[in-house]
C-alpha cells in the first residue's frame, strides 16, 4: 500500500514538473495531449476491425496495419459486409439501399453524403442500427475461448493418459483450478452444493484472468473494460444465484424476520427492509459489473497515459521517469488482472452461498 | 451513468452472453467434468492408500505380535517337553530300579530256595550217609567188639558222643 502510495505521489510530481518543462512548447503539447486522449478514448472501445498498429506515413497519411472484421447490422433487414467498407470510419458503407458511417467506434444510418446530425450535447442524432458484429472484441472472446479449451482439453487428456498425473501446460493451472475449488467454491458454498457451481466459477474466472492479460498486451484489447461484457457476465452470476436459491434464501429474502415477532409488528419493518432486500438483489450483481469495468478501465487508462507522457515530455528525465512508471503500473496490473478474476469469482461463489444456504439455524435471524 | 449507457453495445451483450454459454458447456463437458473428476480420484487414491498403509502398519503389528506370541508359545512346550522328558527319565529309572529290587529279590528267594533245597537235599544226603556209616559202624562194631561186651558198649558211646547232629 505504501508503494502505491508512494508511486502515485511520484506520478503527480512528475506530471507538475512536466507541465513547467513543457511550459514554452504549450501550444504543440495541447496538441500532442489532444491527440493522446483521443488515441485512449478510442483504444478504450471497442473496434470494427482488428488494427494491430498504426503510423503516418511521410505525406501525412494515417495508415492501419491489421484486418478487418465482418458487420452484422439489423436495420430493418440483416445487413452483413466487411468493415473494411468503413476504412475506419473515412469513408462511407453502402449495403443495399442504406448508407453507414462509423462515429467514434458506433456505426450510424446517413444519406448518401454521410451528414451526421448532432443535438445540442453534440450526440448524434442519427439512426443507429442493432449492431451484432463481430468486433474485435468478439474475436478476442473467441479466441480465448479456443484457447481456454485448447488448454483445459489438453489438461483433462493428459489425465488419463499419465495416470492421473498432469502434464504439459495445463499443468499450471491446476493448482490454481484446487484452489478454486477448495478455497473459492468449498468455503463460500460449503462441501454439498459446491459442485454444481465449480464449472461456472472456473471459466468466469479463467475467462476474466486471460482476458485481463490480454488486455494488458500491445494490441490492447479492452474486453473485460467493456461494461457490455461486465454486465453480461454479472447477469449470469445474478440468474444463477436467484434460479439456484432454495425455499430458504427466497424466504429469508421477503421474511428477512421469520418468526422471531409477531406479524403485525413486522408489517411496519417490512415496509422498509423488503425493498431493501429486493434492491441489495440487484445491487449485488451490480457491483460486480462495475467494479470488473471499472478497476480495467482504469488500469488501462493510466498505463496508456504514462506511456503517452513519454511522448508529452520528450526530454532526457520525463521521458525514462514516465516509461519506469508505466513499466511499474504495468506489473501492478498484472496483479490487478489475476486480483479482479478472483473477486469476481469469490464474490460470486459466495452470492452462490447465500442462495443454495438451507438454514439449520433459521430462528437466528 | 448516461456514459456506461452509451458504452453499452447490446451486440457484444448478445455476443459475448452466447460464446461464454457455450464456452460454459464446451468446458463443462470436455474439460471441468474430466479435470475435476480425475482430480478426485487421485485425491481418493491417495486417501486410499493411506488409509492401506495405515492398516498394512497395524498388520504389520499384529503379525510381530503373533510371532512374538509364537515364538512364547514354542518356548513355553519346549519347557513342557524338557519337564516331561525329565519326568519320564526320572519314572524310568524309578520303574527300573523298582524292578530290578524285585527282580533281585525274587533271585533272591529263588537262589534262597535253591540253597534250602540244597541243603535239604544234602541234608538227606548226609542222613542217608550217616545212616550206612552208621550202619557201617555198627557193622564192623559189631564185628570186632562183639566180643568185648564191655568195651563195646564203650565204642557205641565214644562215637555217638563224636557223632553230634544238627
Amino acid at each position: 500500500m505504501a508503494k502505491i502510495l508512494f508511486l502515485l505521489a511520484l506520478m503527480t510530481s512528475l506530471i507538475g514538473f512536466g507541465k513547467e518543462a513543457n511550459a514554452e512548447v504549450a501550444e504543440e503539447g495541447k496538441d500532442i495531449k489532444t491527440e493522446i486522449d483521443a488515441y485512449i478514448q478510442h483504444h478504450l472501445k471497442d473496434a470494427h476491425d482488428f488494427t494491430l498498429f498504426s503510423y503516418t506515413d511521410g505525406e501525412g497519411n494515417k495508415k492501419h496495419v491489421g484486418f478487418p472484421l465482418p458487420v452484422i447490422l439489423w436495420d430493418e433487414g440483416l445487413h452483413f459486409f466487411s468493415s473494411s467498407k468503413f476504412h475506419h470510419g473515412e469513408t462511407l458503407a453502402q449495403s443495399g439501399d442504406k448508407y453507414y458511417k462509423l462515429y467514434h467506434s458506433k456505426i450510424y444510418r446517413t444519406d448518401a453524403e454521410g451528414i451526421i446530425n448532432y443535438n445540442e450535447e453534440h450526440h448524434p442524432t442519427n439512426v443507429e442500427p442493432l449492431d451484432f458484429s463481430m468486433t474485435k472484441s468478439v474475436v478476442m472472446i473467441i479466441f480465448t475461448g479456443l484457447l481456454m479449451f485448447w488448454l483445459f482439453r489438453s489438461l483433462a487428456r493428459s489425465y488419463s493418459k499419465n495416470d492421473g498425473i498432469a502434464t504439459g501446460a495445463g499443468r499450471f493451472f491446476e493448482p490454481v483450478i484446487l484452489y478454486i475449488r477448495d478455497d473459492i467454491a468449498r468455503s463460500n458454498i460449503g462441501e454439498k452444493r459446491y459442485e454444481k457451481y465449480m464449472p461456472f466459477l472456473l471459466t468466469i474466472f479463467f475467462f476474466i484472468w486471460f482476458l485481463n492479460m490480454f488486455g494488458l498486451t500491445p494490441f490492447g484489447v479492452n474486453v473485460t473494460g467493456n461494461i457490455a461484457i461486465t454486465t453480461a457476465l454479472a447477469v449470469l452470476t445474478f440468474l444463477i444465484t436467484n434460479f439456484t436459491g432454495t425455499k430458504d434464501y427466497w424466504k429469508h429474502l421477503f421474511d428477512p424476520l421469520g418468526d422471531s415477532m409477531p406479524w403485525y409488528g413486522k408489517l411496519p419493518l417490512y415496509v422498509i427492509l423488503i425493498p431493501i432486500e429486493l434492491l441489495g438483489l440487484f445491487i449485488k450483481p451490480f457491483s460486480l459489473l462495475i467494479r470488473l469495468y471499472a478497476n480495467m478501465q482504469a488500469g488501462h487508462i493510466v498505463i496508456m497515459s504514462l506511456i503517452g507522457l513519454m511522448f508529452i515530455f520528450k526530454n532526457w528525465i520525463g521521458s525514462p521517469l514516465s516509461f519506469g512508471l508505466a513499466f511499474a503500473i504495468s506489473l501492478i496490473e498484472i496483479l490487478v488482472a489475476i486480483l479482479q478474476a478472483y473477486i469476481f469469482t469469490m464474490l460470486s461463489a459466495l452470492y452462490f452461498g447465500f442462495a443454495s444456504e438451507e438454514h439449520e439455524h433459521a430462528e437466528a435471524h | 451513468m448516461e456514459q456506461l449507457l452509451e458504452e453499452f453495445s447490446l451486440g457484444l451483450f448478445f455476443w459475448q452472453t452466447l460464446l461464454f454459454l457455450l464456452l460454459l458447456f464446451l468446458l463443462w463437458k470436455y474439460a471441468w467434468k474430466p479435470i475435476l473428476g480425475a482430480v478426485n480420484d487421485r485425491e481418493e487414491g491417495i486417501k486410499n492408500a493411506l488409509a492401506a498403509a495405515e492398516d498394512a502398519k497395524k498388520e504389520m503389528q499384529n503379525v510381530t505380535a503373533d510371532s512374538e506370541n509364537l515364538l512364547k508359545e514354542a518356548r513355553a512346550e519346549r519347557e513342557a517337553m524338557l519337564k516331561d522328558a525329565r519326568d519320564i527319565k526320572n519314572k524310568m529309572l524309578a520303574d527300573a530300579k523298582d524292578q530290578a529290587k524285585t527282580e533281585g529279590d525274587k533271585m533272591i528267594k529263588q537262589a534262597q530256595a535253591a540253597i534250602e533245597s540244597e541243603k535239604k537235599a544234602a541234608v538227606a544226603d548226609i542222613k542217608s550217609h550217616v545212616a550206612n556209616l552208621s550202619v557201617d559202624i555198627a557193622e564192623k562194631v559189631l564185628k570186632e567188639q562183639l566180643a568185648n561186651k564191655e568195651k563195646q558198649l564203650k565204642i557205641i558211646d565214644d562215637f555217638l558222643d563224636d557223632v553230634t547232629l544238627k
